[in-house]
């Protein structure tokens, strides 16, 4: 597989998931997973997969011994993997930025040479198809497609790419061209796609343009939390709190809360609304949130990561996420597991399979400030979407769509 | 000897508009006509009049034969006369034709029975009156809303006059017991108790144009054929369906309204009657007593109320609800009477169930709200305005008893201004009367000189006539 994240470095949801799915899929028993990221940190959880750490493969070859490269690497790689990988070099890579190892530094984020970045995973991930013996090739998002195109034509072996979001999601239709064609390039060379709603299968089949029998909707799950998330302590204040957690972008709608808001206020002044995260809308945000003439009500903590995520989510009433476009979104499964209730746009992927929220459209902050007004004022309605959303969400498991996945790759195989 | 006791029921709730949390206090319009518009008449037009047609064509061509029980809603009566008026007609002349009972229901199909006993009493009073009015004939025999029924509720109905109930013929109830029989209630012997075959119903409610089904097609004669094949002791099949089955539920293509008019052709080769419930509880004589502990209706394959007090929602909108009763019948506003009917209709409850998640799309589907949530979201917007209305007319921090106790003062304030009116007025004529006695003591010489000159022309004409 070819990741481009991988948990507890995470920087968005695309971790979580491609951790999920393969924990899931090693719990359905009888694989053998090898993980590639651009750059582990040594603290991953290797319990289930092998991760390889693109930063620590050579792609040109330097005379080292084998304390050198323990040394140096020894804490995400084992050495005899290093100069299995550095016997497959395939040419000869020295005019690129490589350093002692022989290897192509990664910093595993989404930095401004991204597309340069992308072309060196390719790179490596050359080296790592001849060294690694593997019957299917899985790549998760766009970042790694060029990666999986180029190790399914050095074996062979069957592609499956599996798309967590398309960039017509994130630019709500002004796509980036360059970005486009690598998507699309590795849909057409895929063997089978594996998308995680329908809504992003049908953006796939109409926008890119792809034979619907190879592509297959496997809906995302969660992880059960660990005692210690449930119970993090949190303030609880007098009033009732709404959050939006997630980056402050176009793609997440963040506008609609605010209007939303303002018309929640306008009736109920007994509420607190909180808009956690970062992102390049902010500032617009919080403008906005001042004309409406609500600022002393609404908030902005900024981004919130790790176990403060959880705390944040333990003092709320409501979690909303009223994305424009939301190939799955996960974070609501998390209010849901932290007994939150949750107000989702039916633009959203995870409105496919769940039943115990309220879903509006994303435009329609009538629907969405009725919603939360009724959530806070309504007793009822906040214990029964607590209660079943509780238990709604502990049947959403990982192993069972590991298991759609492996069925998928059963399939891919006996077409050959 | 064996009969066929039918019971077509009508009724449609009147369906709330979209009510946004902030027209709570600003909006008292709580209905969506269009929609209410749209529904009735097009059942109308499917289902109601094509069926009533039906029956009356039944009736005259066997010359009376054909008997059979309509039990109409308020709700649904009233919407009809608004909107469909030539459907009251002929629901008229099926009553003209003396064959068709009327049996009472709720006024508004509620839940009133199992929250708020006073209430339930006042609707199936409002409704036997509506009946009357309308068709002339008073109901005998009561069927409560979904066929609900308890120990608890029996002798209720009893008190009310009734003679007899229609309820479920559930299985955990009757165990192995049939339910062609007429039974009695536990709780209150005198009320006879017909159960609605549940087999013989679905058979033509659910199973008619069912394909896949081992009897399809259902035909009049197999249908008649399976009811005389029952245990000659067995007398009354008793059949409880939404008259929309007809044409609604069982389109008028899949030849529903045949079967139903070709019944009484071959039920009269087999021998078999048509009986009103009032014919069944007068002719028959109950078998054996049936205690109902906890509610049975006629919902879902558990056939309990889970369907209407299914989660949390459901419990706590109809909580909030009952708990205005006693407040609401102290009003006398016409239109908060009207919209407190209205919102009992338990459909409201209905389409908050969350069971479909689990078993089917059963509630889903008649549901106008996309959500169980959405249902409940809309309808306490709506009863939170209500509640504020009610509130205007007598403040809820006034207890229901020291009201009760102020607006009895209040309206005997009238009686009592009377009386003392009167009270002053006597005073007054006594006290004229002693003041023209006292003015007439003084005075009292005065005629008695008067009186002394007639004395003496009265003695002169004496003296003349010496």
């Amino acid at each position: 597989m070819f990741g481009w994240e991988f948990p507890p470095h995470i920087l968005g949801g695309l971790g979580t998931a491609s951790y999920g799915l393969t924990q899931g899929m090693s719990q359905c028993g009888n694989m053998d997973i090898t993980f590639v990221i651009p750059k582990p940190w040594g603290d991953e959880d290797k319990s289930f997969a092998h991760i390889v750490g693109a930063s620590q493969v050579p792609v040109a070859w330097r005379d080292v011994n084998r304390d050198y490269v323990e040394q140096r690497i020894g804490k995400v790689m084992d050495p005899d993997l290093y100069f299995a990988l550095r016997d497959h070099i395939y040419a000869d890579f020295n005019y690129m930025r490589t350093n002692d190892l022989g290897c192509i530094e990664f910093s595993g984020r989404y930095p401004d040479n991204l597309l340069e970045e992308i072309n060196n995973y390719s790179i490596m991930a050359g080296v790592v198809a001849r060294t690694i013996d593997c019957d299917i090739i899985h790549s998760h998002d766009w970042l790694t497609y060029p990666a999986g195109i180029h190790a399914k034509q050095v074996t062979g072996k069957p592609l499956v790419i599996h798309v967590h979001a398309t960039d017509y999601d994130r630019s709500r239709g002004n796509v980036n061209p360059t970005v486009f064609n690598i998507e699309r390039d590795g849909m057409i060379n895929a063997d089978h796609i594996i998308t995680v709603s329908n809504l992003t299968r049908q953006t796939v089949i109409e926008k890119y343009g792809i034979d619907p029998a190879k592509v297959t909707t496997v809906h995302n799950a969660v992880v059960p939390l660990s005692e210690e998330l449930l119970n993090v302590t949190a303030q609880k204040p007098k009033e009732k709190i709404v959050t939006f957690l997630g980056r402050i972008t176009m793609q997440k709608g963040p506008e609609y809360f605010v209007e939303a808001a303002a018309k929640v206020l306008k009736n109920n002044h007994n509420v607190r609304f909180v808009m956690a995260g970062s992102g390049d809308m902010m500032d617009k945000m919080i403008t906005l949130a001042a004309e409406r003439n609500i600022a002393d009500r609404f908030h902005f903590p900024g981004f919130q990561k790790g176990k403060q995520v959880y705390e944040m989510l333990k003092s709320s009433d409501v979690y909303i996420m009223p994305s424009v476009s939301e190939p799955f979104g996960i974070s609501p499964l998390e209010a849901m597991q932290m007994g939150v209730p949750s107000i989702i746009s039916k633009q959203s992927g995870c409105a496919e399979i769940l039943d115990n929220v309220i879903k509006t459209d994303y435009w329609d902050i009538d629907a969405m400030a009725d919603a939360i007004n009724a959530i806070i004022s309504y007793p009822a309605l906040y214990q029964q979407l607590r209660e079943d959303g509780l238990a709604e969400v502990a049947r959403i498991t990982w192993d069972k769509a590991g298991q759609k996945v492996i069925d998928i790759y059963n399939k891919v195989l006996n077409q050959r | 000897m064996k009969a066929i006791c039918f019971n077509f029921a009508i009724h449609q709730p009147v369906r709330l508009k979209r009510y946004r949390f902030f027209d709570i206090g600003n909006d008292h319009y709580y209905y969506d006509d269009f929609l209410n518009d749209d529904i009735i008449t097009r059942i109308a037009q499917q289902s109601y009049i094509p069926a009533c047609e039906a029956l009356l064509r039944m009736i005259e061509s066997t010359n009376g034969a054909f008997r059979c029980s309509l039990s109409i809603t308020g709700d649904a009566l009233e919407q009809i006369e608004q909107y469909v008026p030539e459907l009251l007609d002929l629901l008229k002349k099926l009553a003209d034709t003396g064959k068709v009972e009327f049996v009472a229901e709720t006024y508004a199909h509620s839940l009133a029975s199992l929250f708020d006993p006073d209430e339930f009493a006042a609707q199936v009073k409002a409704n036997c009156e509506r009946i009357e009015a309308l068709f002339g004939r008073k109901p005998k025999v009561i069927r409560n809303t979904e066929l609900i029924f308890s120990d608890e509720i029996a002798p209720q109905m009893l008190a009310m006059g009734f003679k007899g109930c229609i309820t479920e013929g559930a299985k955990h109830i009757l165990g192995w017991k049939s339910p062609n029989y007429v039974y009695a209630a536990a709780s209150a012997p005198k009320l006879k108790l017909l159960l609605k075959n549940s087999k013989l119903t679905d058979d033509i409610a659910r199973r008619f144009s069912d394909t896949s089904w081992d009897a399809y097609p259902l035909t009049a004669d197999k249908y008649i054929d399976w009811i005389a094949s029952t245990p000659a002791e067995e007398q009354i099949i008793t059949l409880c369906m939404n008259l929309d089955t007809f044409g609604g539920l069982q389109p008028a293509s899949t030849g529903i309204f045949q079967f139903l008019e070709a019944l009484p052709r071959f039920a009269a080769e087999r021998g078999i009657e048509f009986w009103t419930p009032s014919d069944a509880v007068t002719k028959l004589k109950p078998v054996d007593t049936l205690s109902v502990p906890y509610p049975m209706s006629a919902a879902d394959e558990a056939r309990d109320c889970s369907a209407w007090l299914g989660n949390m929602l459901q419990k706590e909108a109809l909580r909030k609800l009952y708990e205005a009763g006693e407040r609401v019948r102290l009003c006398e506003d016409r239109r908060l009477k009207q919209d407190w009917l209205y919102l009992q209709a338990s459909d409201h409850f209905y389409y908050m169930s969350t069971k479909h998640f689990a078993d089917g799309a059963a509630a889903s589907a008649f549901s106008p709200y996309e959500t169980p949530f959405q249902a409940f979201t809309n309808y306490m917007n709506v009863l939170a305005d209500f509640l504020v209305r009610v509130d205007e007319q007598y403040p809820l921090s006034v207890g229901n008893e020291e009201l009760n106790a102020l607006l009895k003062t209040i309206r005997n304030q009238e009686q009592e201004i009377e009386t003392l009116t009167r009270e002053k007025e006597s005073m007054r004529q006594d006290l004229e009367q002693y003041n023209i006695e006292h003015k007439n003591r003084p005075a009292a010489e005065a005629p008695a000189a008067e009186e002394k000159p007639k004395a003496k022309r009265r003695c002169k004409k004496a003296d003349k006539k010496a």
